[in-house]
């Protein structure tokens, strides 16, 4: 018995090994990994792989194979602009399962959060998610204003990418104000009456300002639909373009600030 | 062979004069490798040599063949100086050699961790609070007190101090023009703490100045806007 177990388990390993091969040696394979990619040439611990993990896959877009020993430290940035973007990842994959049960009507929109939370499988959680991680990203993205200022990382080369930031943070607060609308509850309602009451004071054109924000002389189905657009297709867009001209520069500029 | 600029083949011709100290270069075959860098002291003197010794042979202009295996440059090199990119112009490069990492692991690790880390506070949060769903929306009836989302509330708050062209356009445009302005208003280069108490305190204020009205628009603001203490009248305030 035992010496017939040995056989067929080597068997197996040696079966396995050749299909590895044959994948690994495939023309599919090779046309998505590129040469050097550690997927082809598998990974062991080396200077040279660990320049590979970066130089030789998408992660390169992000960051440079290579960054200041201080860059690392967590109690630098506190990870506070990383985590605002990952946030903003979790709020773009939370936002499309909410897409698929929700209609931007007066009509409609409050029953499909209801259904959604009373009759459709995760529904609640990930509403829940939603909502909780768009009011932290809207605190992490704040901290992390502050942060850079008390390191004064603001200064030359970086003041472009301070004023690219102080847009983020523009764009973060409207995203925010523009979903708050969409549940078009009571809260959704009256909140979104006082923040849009406010911007009618802008001078000379306040009443122009409220009605292209509103659709109209009021909050009504118009004015949902407008804002649902903004919140899924256009302020994301925006945000993700500044998004990439703010890290490009995070780049270019050196990596992130040195040490005070 | 591609056309030389005017300007550039003027250039490149009389620096390479004044290098060789004659002034028979043919027009046309004027390389702009070799004489081009001539005028800028900045270059070192020995890569300076390399080039113009490299321009001498003849097998080194544009097009000609390889140079002859012998025919090496002072010190054995048969490559050109084609051109010097001084460090500073593209990138933010450093003189010096820098305490470096590998992004893998060093950074990837702990990005995934903090990702990890909030992934799961969030989905803790989500599984024991639930976000508010109030009443289907009602123009007939106002709830008392309406409030703006938490992050307008310090506006809001403003609203009840001044006239509405000052609390809503007035201060915070004059706020957010500051905080876009900072890396220009503020000439200080240095970045250390104790360089920057004036910068320091003004942030400090202004950041307070926002963070105390939106708390008191959270949390002391009750039925008609007014103030309350929440431990008396209770939470005036949803997410
Ligand atoms: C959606 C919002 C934002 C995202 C996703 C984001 C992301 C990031 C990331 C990942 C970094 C690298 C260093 C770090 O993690 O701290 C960074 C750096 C930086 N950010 Fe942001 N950021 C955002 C908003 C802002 C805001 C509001 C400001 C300022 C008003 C700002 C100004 C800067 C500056 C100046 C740097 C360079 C810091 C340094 O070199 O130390 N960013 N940002």
């Amino acid at each position: 018995m035992a010496d017939d177990k040995k056989p067929a388990g080597q068997a197996l390993q040696e079966q396995l090994g050749q299909l590895t091969d044959q994948v690994q040696g495939s023309q599919a394979w090779s046309s998505i990994f590129r040469p050097g990619s550690i997927f082809r040439k598998g990974y062991n611990d080396s200077p040279r792989n660990r320049s590979y993990v970066i130089m030789n896959s998408v992660l390169y877009h992000l960051h440079p194979v290579k960054v200041k020993r201080h860059a690392v430290k967590v109690s630098y940035t506190l990870c506070l602009g990383g985590l605002s973007f990952f946030l903003f990842i979790l709020l773009t994959v939370t936002g499309i399962f909410l897409m698929f049960f929700y209609r931007p009507t007066a009509a409609q929109a409050w029953d499909d959060i209801q259904t959604l939370q009373t009759a459709v499988g995760f529904g609640l959680l990930v509403r829940n998610m939603h909502r909780w991680t768009a009011h932290l990203m809207v605190l992490t993205v704040f901290l992390h204003m502050a942060r850079v200022f008390y390191h004064g990382a603001y200064k030359p080369p970086r003041e472009f990418n301070w004023v690219i930031g102080v847009m983020l943070l523009q764009f973060t607060l409207l995203l925010s104000f523009t979903g708050y609308l969409l549940p078009w509850d009571q809260l959704a309602l009256w909140a979104v009456t006082v923040g849009t009451n406010m911007m009618g004071f802008t001078p000379v054109f306040g009443e122009q300002v409220r009605f292209v924000l509103l659709g109209g002389v009021e909050i009504g189905t118009d004015t949902l639909l407008r804002w649902y657009t903004l919140h899924v297709l256009m302020l994301p867009f925006v945000v993700v373009i500044f998004m990439a001209i703010h890290f490009w520069r995070v780049r270019k500029d050196g990596g992130i600030s040195g040490p005070l | 062979m591609t056309e030389i600029p005017e300007h550039l083949r003027k250039r490149a011709e009389a620096a390479k004069a004044k290098a060789q100290g004659t002034t028979d270069a043919p027009a046309g075959d004027a390389s702009p490798a070799g004489g081009a860098p001539a005028g800028d002291e900045k270059i070192p003197s020995h890569l300076l040599d390399r080039g113009i010794a490299a321009a001498d042979q003849p097998g080194t202009v544009a097009g000609g063949p390889a140079p002859p295996a012998g025919s090496s440059g002072p010190d054995g090199h048969n490559q050109r100086l084609l051109t010097v990119v001084k460090s500073g112009s593209i990138q933010d490069t450093k003189a010096t050699p820098q305490d470096k990492v590998h992004v893998w692991p060093h950074l990837l690790l702990a990005e995934f961790l903090a990702a990890l880390a909030i992934t799961l506070f969030s989905l803790l949060f989500s599984i024991f609070v639930n976000a508010p769903l109030l009443e289907l929306a009602d123009f007939n009836k106002t709830p008392n007190p309406s409030k703006a989302p938490w992050y307008f509330l310090g506006l809001q708050e403003l609203l009840t101090m001044f006239h509405p062209m000052v609390a809503g356009v007035t201060i915070p445009g004059i706020g957010l023009f500051v905080l876009v302005m900072a890396p220009y208003i503020d000439k200080n280069p240095s970045k250390r703490p104790e360089d920057r108490k004036f910068a320091i305190s003004l942030m400090t204020v202004h950041l307070m100045f926002w963070s105390v009205l939106v708390m008191i628009g959270s949390f002391f603001r009750g039925p008609g806007f007014n103030f309350i203490f929440p431990w008396n009248s209770g939470l005036f305030f949803e997410l």
